[in-house]
């Protein structure tokens, strides 16, 4: 835990310290503000819809900046060839990997923390529950950890960060897209093609702030599934 | 290399109490004389070897090498990248691993400090298996990989703080560490520059602090001089010195030169093997057959008086005038070929016969010329790549004593 916590605070050392944290906070939060303003201002919706709108469009930068932010984590140190700093360490690859992916998640959160002033904005002329706004947010770490996740994989896999940012983005596109899919098959699939979806069908409850133990349970898995996947393909480059 | 006893292949400690009954005065080998130690591998008949054996409060401990290597192979695939390797590294000594690029050396080297796990064979580092316990093999390892892993943005102290809380350095015992390790590299001077904007040979002695911030017993060193200018060369070498003793330490270099200057014992690698190993004396003598001598005296007529003086020592297989175009005017080389070390006495005859002795020494480009024909290998070379049937026949050997020794990566 130690090592993790020790890894994790030297990443978020360099993302602050580099360009990349500053820049790809400050282009969320122009993206998310243009279209909260575009959402709340130029078009007659209800508070919640426009809370709804809101979260959908958070959605999708929480999901690009994860894939940006995590392309770095290990293809970085690769290229730098200060993995072997790591290597060689008496640090387990699944602390290694915890601890990357704990910095990652960490500047998503701060990004997403930062877009807090425009649900309470809709607070000053309109209506809108706190328990709305508070599963929104929980659905967008949900989905920025699992993005967070999907690109730290990516980033394992690849030489360099380029190719993890393609790679990254190549394995969220089909399951992003799962739901278009599922329109095309018969049932049993289109049922199961749908659940597997990353956004479609697993965000939307918390879009409308329902929380929906199913979706919570589907981004930990998601989560899990490529912070293991990571952990192993480290595992597996020793033996190499 | 001598080869060793199973029972002196295990243990946890560097420091191993081989027999008790010795500081009393028995044997359970027969060996009757006080003070008597019995070894495993070199036996009670042969008598103790004087590097394995130390006195730690009056009692006769065996000391186990801090580095066992017996059967290493690592393939890449179907390529055969090193093996069959087998060599021990005894506390305190300073190893030299030399070879050509591509001999196997960095590979062989990242295995020795955990980066890389063996396709087969046994390496133990302090009595600790390093595919068992990779862990407790990693905190007593330092490594200085050939490009030095450092994050260009932190300052040298914080990297080195953070090189040593990583590598289990107690929270409390953090600056007293970093402290101790950037004054023996001289690196104290730039403990808040950021790293970017280091030189590269300070970069190095970076790369070095990190790998001794926590002391380890056993530092591996990938090219340390590297891209240094000679101003910086120098100045590695005395660092590396400055390791031995508390340290061992292993050097890998493509350049014998600062092998020779820098290691107590050489390791001539070559297509993944040892192909020679011990002192530059030892291998001299073995390799040269015998030492070559290169003296320079006055030119004059007393010359022909010390070449016969030579040639008459005994010892002495030849004795000749070298014609050297580039010899300074007014000297004259001569080549001395003997059996061993003769430079006292042919120093001494050469004064008596009255010749102008303005310098001996070593035939260094002689030596130099052997080891590039045993890096490059006048034998015909071994087939570098192998079947799977044949590595997995590997674990049949009778020295393939890891439980994972007979793993395939794939």
């Amino acid at each position: 835990m130690t090592q993790t916590l020790l890894i994790a605070r030297r990443e978020l050392f360099a993302y602050f310290r580099s360009p990349l944290g500053a820049v790809v906070i400050a282009g969320v939060l122009l993206i998310d503000g243009i279209y909260f303003y575009w959402k709340g201002l130029t078009e007659k919706l209800l508070s919640a819809q426009v809370l709804q709108e809101f979260f959908f469009g958070a959605s999708g930068t929480t999901m690009i900046a994860a894939i940006v932010l995590s392309m770095r984590l290990l293809a970085e140190e690769r290229q730098l060839g200060t993995i072997t700093l790591l290597n060689t360490s008496p640090v387990r690859d699944g602390e290694i990997v915890m601890g990357k992916f704990v910095s990652a998640f960490g500047v998503v959160a701060l990004m997403t923390g930062l877009t807090i002033y425009m649900p309470l904005l809709i607070l000053v002329n309109g209506k809108v529950s706190g328990g709305h706004i508070a599963v929104g947010y929980l659905g967008l770490l949900l989905l920025g950890a699992a993005s967070v996740a999907i690109g730290l994989f990516a980033s394992a896999l690849a030489r360099s960060q380029v190719v993890a940012l393609i790679l990254g983005a190549l394995i969220m596109a089909p399951m992003l897209l799962l739901w278009a899919l599922a329109r095309a098959v018969d049932p049993p699939f289109n049922g199961f093609l749908s659940a597997l979806s990353l956004h479609h069908e697993n965000f939307r409850p918390f879009m409308v702030g329902i929380l929906e133990l199913g979706a919570v349970a589907y981004y930990v898995l998601v989560t899990y599934f490529f912070l293991l996947a990571a952990t192993k393909t480290l595992e597996a480059r020793r033996w190499r | 290399m001598g080869s060793v006893g199973g029972s002196a292949f295990g243990g946890r400690r560097g420091w191993k109490l081989w027999i008790a009954l010795c500081c009393n005065g028995a044997s359970i080998h027969g060996n009757d004389a006080p003070g008597a130690v019995c070894n495993a591998a070199h036996g009670p008949e042969q008598g103790p070897r004087p590097p394995d054996l130390a006195r730690v409060s009056g009692v006769l401990w065996y000391r186990a090498p801090v580095i066992e290597i017996r059967d290493l192979y690592k393939f890449y695939g179907d390529r055969r990248a090193v093996g069959p390797v087998s060599a021990q590294i005894e506390k305190g000594e300073i190893v030299g691993l030399l070879g050509l690029n591509g001999a196997g050396k960095t590979t062989t080297l990242r295995v020795l400090a955990c980066d890389l796990l063996p396709t087969s064979g046994g390496v133990r580092v302090g009595g600790i298996d390093v595919v068992e316990s990779p862990h407790e093999v990693r905190k007593r390892v330092g490594y200085l990989p050939d490009t030095p892993p450092v994050y260009p943005e932190m300052t040298v102290a914080e990297y080195l703080s953070f090189a040593a809380r990583l590598r289990g350095v107690t929270k409390s015992g953090v600056q007293k560490q970093v402290g101790e390790a950037m004054e023996l590299t001289e690196t104290a001077g730039e403990a808040d520059t950021p790293i970017f904007a280091l030189s590269h040979g300070f970069r190095q002695r970076v790369g070095i602090a990190q790998a001794i911030v926590h002391r380890p017993e056993f530092v591996v060193l990938d090219e340390p001089i590297s891209g240094l200018d000679p101003v910086q060369i120098v100045e590695m070498r005395e660092l590396v010195r400055s390791l031995g003793g508390e340290h061992t330490v292993v050097v890998s270099s493509h350049i014998l030169s600062e092998i020779s200057e820098t290691c107590d014992r050489i390791l001539v690698i070559r297509d993944g093997e040892i192909v020679e190993s011990g002192t530059e004396a030892e291998l001299s003598a073995r390799l040269l057959k015998g030492m070559r001598l290169e003296i320079s005296v006055r030119t004059g007529a007393s010359v022909e008086a010390g070449l016969a003086a030579l040639r008459g020592m005994q010892g002495v297989a030849s004795a000749e005038e070298m014609t050297e175009e580039t010899a300074p005017a007014g000297e004259t080389h001569i080549l001395v070929v003997a059996d061993g070390d003769v430079r006292a006495e042919a120093s001494r005859t050469l004064v008596e016969s009255g010749c102008d002795l303005l310098g001996i020494s070593r035939g260094q480009r002689e030596l130099e010329s052997v080891f590039l024909e045993l890096s490059r290998g006048d034998a015909p070379a071994r087939p570098r790549r192998r079947k799977r049937q044949n590595k997995s026949n590997l674990a049949d050997a009778p020295s393939a004593e890891t439980p994972s020794a007979a793993e395939d990566p794939s």
